[in-house]
């Protein structure tokens, strides 16, 4: 039993230097972020432990909670339009159709621009194409630059679904790939078809697909940053500031890096939370459904 | 849902109405934006007030002092390194310390923890740790290039060791134990036996590590300030002050960063595509 138990020095040699290194620089600043969020550090000079004095005012700061409010609302909006899009976008492309292989290329080409370039892109569309499209049909809601508007974060909000559609395509078609179409002939004699078809049949089958994307795209959306950069930098006013933005901004160069800490530690929290809860009920109506 | 015809599943009919139906979007959506993209691009300031309409000629122009106003050259050079370099270093480091942690975590409770050490670091998204992280780096002066990199291969270890780990376990350990028979020793199994028919998960890691770092822009904004360690994302945002109004210039900016993406997706999208689907469900 003992010698079974001995392990060649080389084992850890292989993972020991890599395990330290992510230490230093993953872990240790991460503990950094959290010791600093119980003192008034502004990210120089002198600092004292003031205890949950950050995290008490987050709590009452109004940008801090509209933060957490407009990145929740985003986040949820984002998810469930993504999803619902994608698996219809999956759905189609796994029909039988010509080019089949060539769409589903195309389709999945956002996924491999860069996020700032494309909402870059999409800033110009919105500010110089769109209304001119609106002022020629007459649309008076398309007329003007929405990114102006209080209703900027739409326009963001397309964006993202646009580009995160390609991967969560990408995984319902190869999850739509693995479902045996001996089964629809069954159904098919059975009665079932169209929407029943795909409600009592395609779709608990792919159910643990569902779980990837549903957990994938909530937490990248909770943390999205790129395109609110690129195409309202948070405004106008703070209306488009997300927790990420946020803790950026006012991190970096409000002289809040305690305070801004406290608020990483808060959404460090909120993400893990969701996360497994996410899993947790997804996995379980999975369960009950096989 | 889908339109299948079950009676016939061999001799399905082709359904023509669906294919057309996602021809028309993909060309209003993926290709619309594209045609902008290079129509901009190629374009003089004064044929902008047809913005979507072809140019009459091609200002080449527009590239060239894209290339020089934003020095193209060397934030190419700075990105490419960074990808090759992290690609090359990620794939083979992580590997490894996966190797150890999959043989060895029944044994040892050591290489259990570290199992799951890496694997609950996937819930610490980057914004959390970049405030202290950009102090830390000011100080061991890794504010740069070859920095950033040594920072992305030591930032992929958790998803890495979770796919590698993954994978590892569906190799049985009776190839291992043949190697120390004859005599390797575990370096020169990793090496020799495993690293090589680790190859379908490293074409994954591979891909996501590129894409990663070719696409970033968070963490070179919050760690490269110096104007020659810049990539190539990172140079878009900061010459938007000065592309103001010269959309032509921007436009063919955007389009320089994009190209090679794009060449490097039309030539290998089999592979891209596969090695995504097998990274998320793995996951």
């Amino acid at each position: 039993m003992k010698q079974k138990k001995r392990i060649n020095m080389a084992f850890y040699v292989m993972t020991v230097p890599m395990a330290v290194l992510f230490f230093c620089f993953h872990t240790f600043p991460f503990l950094q972020g959290v010791f600093y969020s119980f003192t008034d550090w502004k990210g120089y000079g002198n600092w004292k432990f003031v205890g949950l004095r950050n995290y008490l005012h987050i709590f009452q700061d109004k940008n801090v909670i509209s933060a957490y409010l407009f990145t929740f609302q985003f986040a949820i909006c984002a998810t469930i339009l993504v999803n619902v899009l994608s698996l219809l976008l999956a759905c189609a492309l796994n029909a039988k159709i010509k080019c089949k292989n060539f769409l589903k290329a195309v389709f999945f080409l956002p996924y491999m621009l860069g996020t700032l370039i494309i909402s870059y892109v999409f800033k110009y569309i919105f500010s110089n194409i769109i209304p001119l499209f609106g002022k020629a049909l007459g649309i008076a809601a398309l007329s003007k630059n929405i990114l102006g508007t209080n209703h900027a974060w739409i326009g963001v909000l397309v964006v993202t679904v646009w580009q995160s559609m390609a991967f969560n395509t990408l995984i319902y078609l190869s999850g739509l790939q693995t479902v045996d179409r001996d089964l629809y002939e069954a159904a098919a004699l059975d009665g079932a078809t169209g929407m029943k078809r795909f409600f009592k049949i395609t779709f608990p089958l792919i159910a643990p697909f569902f779980t990837i994307n549903m957990v994938l795209s909530g937490k990248n959306f909770l943390m999205a940053f790129d395109q609110f950069i690129a195409m309202t930098n948070g405004g106008p006013g703070t209306a488009t500031t997300t927790i990420s933005v946020l803790i950026y901004k006012k991190g970096f160069s409000g002289g809040q890096f305690a305070y801004q800490s406290a608020n990483a530690v808060l959404l460090f929290i909120v993400v893990v939370l969701i996360s497994v809860f996410q899993l947790r009920v997804l996995e379980r109506r999975e369960e009950k459904v096989n | 849902m889908e339109d299948v015809r079950v009676r016939r599943l061999k001799r399905e009919k082709t359904n023509w109405a669906l294919t057309l139906l996602l021809f028309f979007i993909a060309i209003l959506f993926i290709f619309g934006p594209l045609y902008m993209t290079v129509v901009i691009a190629v374009k003089s300031p004064q044929e902008m007030g047809n913005v979507l309409a072809l140019p009459k000629s091609i200002q080449w122009s527009n590239f060239s002092k894209a290339w020089e106003m934003t020095d193209y050259p060397r934030k190419f050079a700075n990105t490419l390194f960074i990808t090759v370099v992290n690609l090359v270093f990620t794939v083979f480091t992580n590997a490894m310390a996966s190797y150890a942690i999959a043989r060895n975590r029944k044994k040892s409770k050591f290489f259990n923890f570290l199992y799951y050490y890496f694997i609950s670091a996937m819930f610490i998204p980057f914004n959390v740790l970049m405030l202290p992280l950009v102090n830390e780096a000011n100080k061991f002066h890794i504010d740069n290039v070859i920095g950033i990199t040594f920072l992305y291969i030591v930032f992929g270890l958790p998803m890495n060791t979770f796919l590698y780990t993954g994978y590892i376990k569906s190799i049985p350990e009776a190839l291992d134990e043949a190697a120390v028979i004859d005599g390797a020793s575990p370096i020169q199994t990793f090496i020799l036996i495993m690293f090589p028919m680790l190859k379908p998960m490293t074409a994954t890691v591979a891909i996501l590590s590129v894409m990663w770092t070719w696409n970033d822009f968070l963490m070179p904004l919050v760690l490269l300030s110096d104007k020659s360690q810049q990539t190539l994302q990172l140079a878009q945002y900061i010459f938007q002050g000065q592309f103001n109004t010269q959309y032509n210039l921007a436009f063919a900016s955007y389009l320089l960063v994009l190209l090679p993406v794009l060449i490097f997706y039309v030539l290998c999208q089999k592979w891209i595509i596969s090695g995504v689907v097998t990274g998320a469900v793995k996951q």
